[in-house]
């Protein structure tokens, strides 16, 4: 149950090892001591990482293994992670970037990144929503991207997929209303994380601690979609409307 | 499904996502019996009854800090007002209720009836759905109360005169300047009274002895987009509140209205507080334990977070009531506009409370961690028990009984 004060007592992170994921359950764990999280991730260096850091602050963690692409296997993970508790906070964390040229050209390539950033979320989504409605209350926090909201040549197979899973968990939100259970869409600009690496960053850009308590406060407001920047939602809503032939001509 | 009174617990008792809550029953109150019980529907709200039984030379043993609440509301909160340390809390005069089981069935339940009856006074509406109960009430010749005001100004000698003499009153309780530090910490105006007999009457009052308590005059019309209760405010009205307060006074004849319910006088003052609301944090602790006191009043003065005026009472023993609040010591109300950082200081409190043998109080709880209510609520584990007993399926379910995994 998400308490008066806005803060969960049990986190679910379906790709608990990304930076998003773990600057999130650092963010709750400095305001409250014995926060309860699932990190749902491959197993491997990196979630070990997140399990031990999150541990140090008070958290007390569970490590479960999950792989977006094992479509499968999704239904049952949500309900042995949900079994023994409530789920306040269900974070859709993972995603995929890779090379934007070979994302278009490479059968392979392109198709995964399909599978990974719009189809493992409508799988998670839909098991999550199942159970969060039941429990009656909850949030589901889904990253998405501003990528997603005017889809551009340079990551276009990217943005696709992010604009497709953004309209899913809109929709999904919307579905849900009067259950109690809620979903919250972030869509942040440029974040400086390890998939961002080695990338010029876009103008406007933030650290994943940034993202992180916009998205904490927005869970305690009860928000149903945010942007990191908040100034990005200007920038957004004007790049919108600009035409495809001058949209083309710009340095994005 | 849970019921719901008039919703005026601070914390999340009433509330219930995702299921039903049952809107409280149409206030009913038969004429009082030959020893003064009456019997009244559980929706009635402690305002209406009053109002009915006031002219007739009679009032109820304990009435909370506001009288919009029901009778179902203040016997599953065990609710307790200033007089509880000569007459104890809501739960010890009532002589019997009916309640409606998760399996439907209706009950009679009297003190007699022990596990039941004791488990539900208190038990956050966990146990069945009240829908009458028979109360008891106490004479009194007035509808007004002969008060003693007194500012005091510092810790040290608001709870000598605590201890010393309030048990010659009827009603005691003291407003604490939390925002006061060093050797002004506990600075306070302590609020003592009797019922008014007819001969201290004099004036209006006098014939007009049996007055009853009005609707409010005031209203906050809508919530600012900011809160109004910043440091600043709260410093300049806890001072002012201070300054006006006399230094002694005696024999003060009051309403019971100004006496007993003063927010009463203005609708929706939660308002005031702003978009992101106010948890109120209520603790008790143990009688020799007023160094726990000091050092979290010291830490609230020093703290950065305004904070109005604090209450302070000394209860007297407890009863039996398995989740009920009052135990014999020293408790502590305190609204706290919520902020960053919050979570945090009211967790540290919780730690300090529960380690020196005191609780919080469930009815302003809306984020207690559920580790440490069977410390604080030696009795939870029984009353878990005999919830999975009555209530397999867990047809009653609240906020505050998930949360806290009641
Ligand atoms: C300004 C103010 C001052 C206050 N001062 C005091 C004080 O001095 N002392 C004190 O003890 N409290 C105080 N309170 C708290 C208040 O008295 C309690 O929270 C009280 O229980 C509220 O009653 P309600 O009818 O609004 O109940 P609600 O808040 O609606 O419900 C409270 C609980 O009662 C249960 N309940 C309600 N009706 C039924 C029913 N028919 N059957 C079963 N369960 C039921 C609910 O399920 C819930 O668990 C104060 C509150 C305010 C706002």
């Amino acid at each position: 149950m998400i308490d008066a004060l806005g803060q969960p007592r049990t986190v679910l992170l379906l790709g608990g090892s990304s930076d998003i994921a773990r600057a999130l359950a650092r963010a709750w764990a400095r305001e409250r001591a014995g926060l309860y999280v699932v990190l749902a991730a491959r197993p491997g260096p990196g979630r070990a990482a997140a399990a031990a850091e999150l541990a140090a602050l008070g958290c007390e963690v569970e490590e479960v293994d999950f792989e977006a692409t094992e479509i499968a296997a999704h239904p049952a993970l949500v309900e042995e992670v949900a079994a023994g508790r409530d789920i306040d906070v269900a974070v859709v964390a993972f995603g995929v970037l890779g090379d934007e040229e070979r994302a278009w050209q490479d059968h392979a390539v392109a198709v995964r990144l399909a599978e990974v950033n719009y189809v493992a979320p409508v799988s998670v989504g839909v098991c999550l929503a199942q159970r969060l409605g039941r429990q009656g209350h909850g949030v589901v926090v889904t990253l998405s991207s501003v990528a997603g909201e005017r889809v551009r040549r340079s990551n276009f197979a990217y943005g696709a997929s992010k604009a497709g899973m953004d309209g899913f968990y809109l929709g999904l939100g919307e579905a849900l209303r009067g259950s109690g259970a809620r979903v919250l869409v972030v869509r942040p600009g440029f974040v400086h994380t390890k998939m961002t690496e080695g990338r010029k960053p876009a103008p406007l850009a933030v650290s994943a601690d940034e993202v992180a308590d916009a998205v904490v406060r927005a869970v305690a407001e009860g928000d149903d979609l945010i942007w990191v920047p908040r100034a990005m939602r200007g920038v957004m809503s004007g790049l919108r409307h600009v035409p495809r032939a001058l949209f083309r001509r710009l340095p994005l | 499904m849970i019921a719901r009174g008039l919703g005026r617990s601070y914390g999340d008792p009433a509330q219930n996502a995702g299921g039903e809550v049952l809107a409280p029953l149409p206030g009913a109150i038969a004429e009082p019996a030959e020893d003064g019980t009456v019997e009244v529907s559980a929706g009635t709200s402690l305002h209406e009854l009053m109002r009915f039984l006031l002219p007739r030379s009679r009032f109820l043993p304990v009435t909370p800090g506001t009288r919009y609440v029901t009778v179902g509301g203040a016997l599953a909160c065990d609710v307790h007002g200033k007089g509880h340390h000569r007459s104890g809390s809501f739960g010890d005069h009532v002589a019997s209720f009916d309640l409606v089981l998760p399996d439907a069935s209706l009950r009679t339940v009297t003190p007699d009836d022990g596990d039941l009856f004791w488990a539900t006074v208190g038990g956050m509406g966990l146990t069945g759905i009240l829908t009458s109960a028979r109360l008891r009430t106490v004479a009194v010749e007035s509808g007004y109360i002969s008060a003693t005001t007194q500012r005091l100004p510092d810790i040290d000698s608001l709870l000598a005169e605590m201890a010393s003499s309030d048990d010659e009153f009827a009603y005691s309780v003291a407003w604490i300047d939390t925002e006061a530090g060093g050797r002004a910490l506990g600075r306070s105006v302590l609020s003592r009274g009797d019922h008014a007999t007819r001969a201290q009457l004099t004036g209006r009052a006098a014939t007009e002895p049996l007055i009853v308590p009005g609707e409010p005059r005031l209203a906050v019309p809508f919530v600012p987009p900011v809160g109004l209760v910043t440091r600043a405010t709260s410093r300049a009205f806890n001072e002012l509140w201070f300054r006006k307060a006399p230094r002694f006074r005696s024999g003060e004849i009051q309403s019971i209205g100004a006496f007993f319910h003063p927010l009463d006088g203005v609708a929706h003052w939660n308002r005031l507080y702003g978009p992101h609301g106010v948890v109120q944090y209520q603790l008790v602790l143990p009688e020799d334990r007023d160094d726990v006191l000091r050092s979290l009043l010291a830490q609230l003065a020093g703290d950065r977070h305004p904070t109005f005026l604090a209450v302070l009472k000394r209860f007297g023993p407890g009863n039996q009531g398995w989740l009920s609040f009052p135990t014999a010591g020293w408790t502590l109300a305190v609204d706290l506009p919520v902020r960053p950082g919050l979570a945090r200081l009211l967790d540290r409190f919780d730690e300090v409370v529960a380690a020196a043998g005191g609780r919080v109080y469930l009815a302003k709880d809306a984020r207690l961690r559920p580790e440490l209510l069977d410390a604080m609520y030696p009795a939870a584990a029984r009353f878990r028990a005999l919830r999975s007993d009555l209530d397999p399926h867990r047809r009653l379910q609240s906020d505050l009984g998930r949360r806290l995994a009641l």
